[in-house]
């Protein structure tokens, strides 16, 4: 009798169907915002980060490698720091530690002096565009770095420089910033279906009193929560399938990871938000309240996360508390997952902070839960 | 607990911050008794009610509801009671099929259909099904959330002021209602202001700050007060309700109709007050009217505890 009935669990899940059908605007604005961002977002940003983490692959160390490496450095866009193997450079790249590789050819330093113009392998992660923009474009001013060091014969004049840097923009070869958006977006859109309509949709049941005819009804606060979590889960899962085929069909996005991995990863990130909408109702006494505290978390979640702004470009304080939201992590996985082909070795990082979230949030929501009006 | 009380609490207590709302509350309601909950607002008749479906925790005190503890039992309390809250609180977005529908099956109520169909026609709701609850006006949300309240059968009904802001014909019809489910044995605890509605209780039970301060059958409550009433007929009655409402001894003077009331605790003084009027005022003394116990109650809470 006290116990879970799945009868009552399915006659609340039924009436919270017709209540979402019979909310036009909340269904229009479903189903409107996330095409109206992907278009609207698409295009719009672009910053200048620095410090940028670079892997550098080199078998000789030489003199000329060495006053390259010091130019990279002075550019302020490389942090520089030596690789043991290509295997090593190709993990950092896949799992976002790093954002360039540097490939110094064997025998630089003697090409150099025959006047062979070597290629420098320069590997960029260009899954976010905006991020490597402009130290990529740095790059060429670096043709002169080496000037100083080598006799006039062979220092850089228009039309021969002494060495080439050969860029290969990885992942998003044509630097197209709308498939670095639309995984931000797959986040952002997810916050608001559930973070949010699930918050509002429970304080509603506060706030018109509809609540405590509830709680003097034979039903367990489980069932309450669930039927309202499961309509908002299923139209989450439905917006990423929208997204993700307009911006297939669009604009051309890969999708190289595993869908199902990708589909488990994504309902860690809806439990997490779930987790934390239902703290928020148990917490406001009205939707105003709900929503601001909604707003709350979805600020941070834009401007922290790297969905705005390039996440390696933000000072470290707010690095850290990027790495506390679900939604950083969530954008690295989707990120990785579509656009490099992820598999779970490399999300396994981000994964485990999104589910302490979750579990510590929910141990919070449960403690405040009430099952009286007191 | 005697076997035909079916609520049966003592010396309740509850106090949000420093207010007591509840103050030592002790209630007796006997099965098939129709219970009517008065008192001003603030009282402590809602958060009474709330305590005795377990929706709010007494701080101290308890008791027994159908015989089941009301601080452990909740959930079996819940299964039994049919609780109509003061404010309308069904899905205004749901017709009232739907959310009749939505009762019945939360009540895992077998034969829903039937169930829910039977209700409809019972409370004459049948031409309004498709309506969305929303679009009703004040007086059929009340009969929708009566109809969700009796819909499993409950043994004891508890309404917080059921009849707030409905007109009298559908005020009388519902209470036409209510009677006719108390005379199938079910028992109610109903809260209300209006003295009409009193009067057809077979006992009340008058609340001023969180404590009981009388209660018995309309008529015991109207003799124990200890009032004295005369009423007066004549012209110029509004304008002696005037002067008389100053004068000492009278604690209310109001016009009814045709006839004057004026009722106060000490007789000489009122029968002085009443003689000081000269004029073709005729007056007579009458039983005092529940409504006037319950003006002086509101007047004095403090005498009227004694």
């Amino acid at each position: 009798m006290n116990g879970f009935s799945f009868r009552r669990f399915l006659a609340l899940l039924r009436k919270e169907w017709i209540q979402v059908r019979r909310d036009p605007f909340t269904l229009r604005m479903i189903i409107a915002l996330p095409v109206m961002q992907l278009f609207l977002f698409g295009y719009a940003i672009n910053t200048n980060p620095k410090h940028l983490p670079t892997g550098v692959l080199s078998v000789d160390h030489s003199t000329y490698e060495r006053t390259l490496l010091m130019a990279l450095k002075n550019t302020g866009y490389y942090d520089i720091r030596p690789l043991a193997s290509e295997a090593e450079a190709e993990r950092g790249l896949a799992n976002g530690e790093l954002l360039f590789v540097v490939e110094i050819p064997p025998n630089f330093d003697r090409s150099v002096d025959r006047g062979d113009q070597p290629p420098v392998l320069v590997d960029a992660d260009a899954t976010d565009p905006s991020a490597i923009g402009n130290a990529a474009a740095a790059l060429a001013g670096l043709m002169t770095a080496l000037d100083r060091d080598l006799p006039p014969s062979l220092r850089s004049t228009p039309g021969k420089v002494p060495f080439r840097f050969d860029l290969h923009a990885r992942y998003n070869p044509e630097q197209l910033t709308v498939l670095n958006i639309v995984p931000g977006l797959i986040c952002i859109v997810l916050i608001i279906s559930t973070l949010f309509v699930t918050t509002l949709s429970i304080t509603r049941e506060t706030e018109r009193g509809t609540m405590e005819n509830l709680l003097a009804m034979p039903v367990r606060p489980i069932e309450v929560m669930l039927a309202k979590l499961v309509p908002y889960i299923v139209i989450g899962y439905a917006q990423v399938v929208m997204i993700m085929a307009i911006a297939v069909a669009v604009f051309g996005l890969p999708v190289r990871g595993s869908i199902p991995l990708l589909t488990v990863a994504l309902g860690l990130f809806i439990a997490s938000n779930l987790a934390l909408g239902i703290t928020f109702s148990t917490l406001a006494r009205n939707q105003m309240q709900a929503i601001q505290m909604a707003q709350f978390t979805l600020l941070p979640s834009f401007l922290l996360s790297g969905f705005m702004f390039p996440f390696k470009g933000m000072p470290i304080w707010a690095q850290w508390a990027g790495e506390l939201l679900p939604t950083t992590h969530a954008l690295r996985i989707v990120r990785g997952m579509l656009l490099k082909g992820n598999g779970l070795a490399e999300i396994a990082p981000d994964l485990w902070p999104m589910a302490a979230f979750t579990l510590v949030v929910g141990v919070i929501a449960t403690l405040c839960y009430r099952e009286t009006l007191d | 607990m005697t076997a035909d009380r079916v609520i049966d609490v003592r010396d309740l207590h509850k106090r949000y911050g420093e207010r007591k709302v509840v103050d030592g509350l002790t209630l007796a309601v006997t099965a098939g008794e129709i219970c009517g909950f008065l008192g001003a607002n603030g009282s402590g008749k809602t958060t009474t009610i709330r305590m005795l479906c377990g929706l709010v925790k007494p701080d101290g005190g308890g008791g027994t509801c159908l015989g089941f503890d009301i601080v452990r039992d909740a959930p079996q309390i819940r299964r039994q009671i049919g609780y109509m809250t003061q404010r309308f609180s069904f899905y205004e977005d749901l017709t009232v099929m739907e959310n009749l529908d939505f009762v019945a099956a939360v009540y895992e109520i077998e034969n829903r259909a039937e169930a829910v169909k039977a209700i409809i026609d019972r409370m004459g709701l049948a031409d309004r099904a498709n309506q969305l609850a929303g679009q009703l006006s004040g007086g059929w949300k009340q009969r929708l959330a009566l109809a969700a309240c009796v819909l499993h059968r409950p043994k004891l009904l508890l309404l917080d002021e059921p009849t707030a802001g409905v007109d009298a014909k559908a005020r009388r019809e519902f209470w036409d209602l209510i009677h006719d489910m108390a005379a199938d044995g079910l028992t109610v605890l109903v809260s209300t202001h209006y003295m009409d509605e009193a009067e057809r209780c077979a006992r009340i039970v008058y609340l001023s700050d969180g404590k009981i301060v009388v209660q018995g059958t309309p008529d015991e409550v109207a003799k124990g007060s200890g009032l004295v009433t005369f009423a007066a007929t004549g012209d110029g009655l509004d304008l002696a309700a005037r002067t008389l409402r100053r004068l000492p001894g009278v604690e209310s003077a109001a016009v009814f109709g045709s006839a004057l009331h004026i009722a106060g605790m000490d007789r000489i003084a009122l029968e002085a007050a009443a003689k000081s009027l000269d004029g073709a005022l005729v007056w007579r003394e009458v039983p005092p009217q529940l409504e006037d116990v319950f003006i002086h109650l509101l007047s004095h809470p403090v005498k009227g505890a004694l």
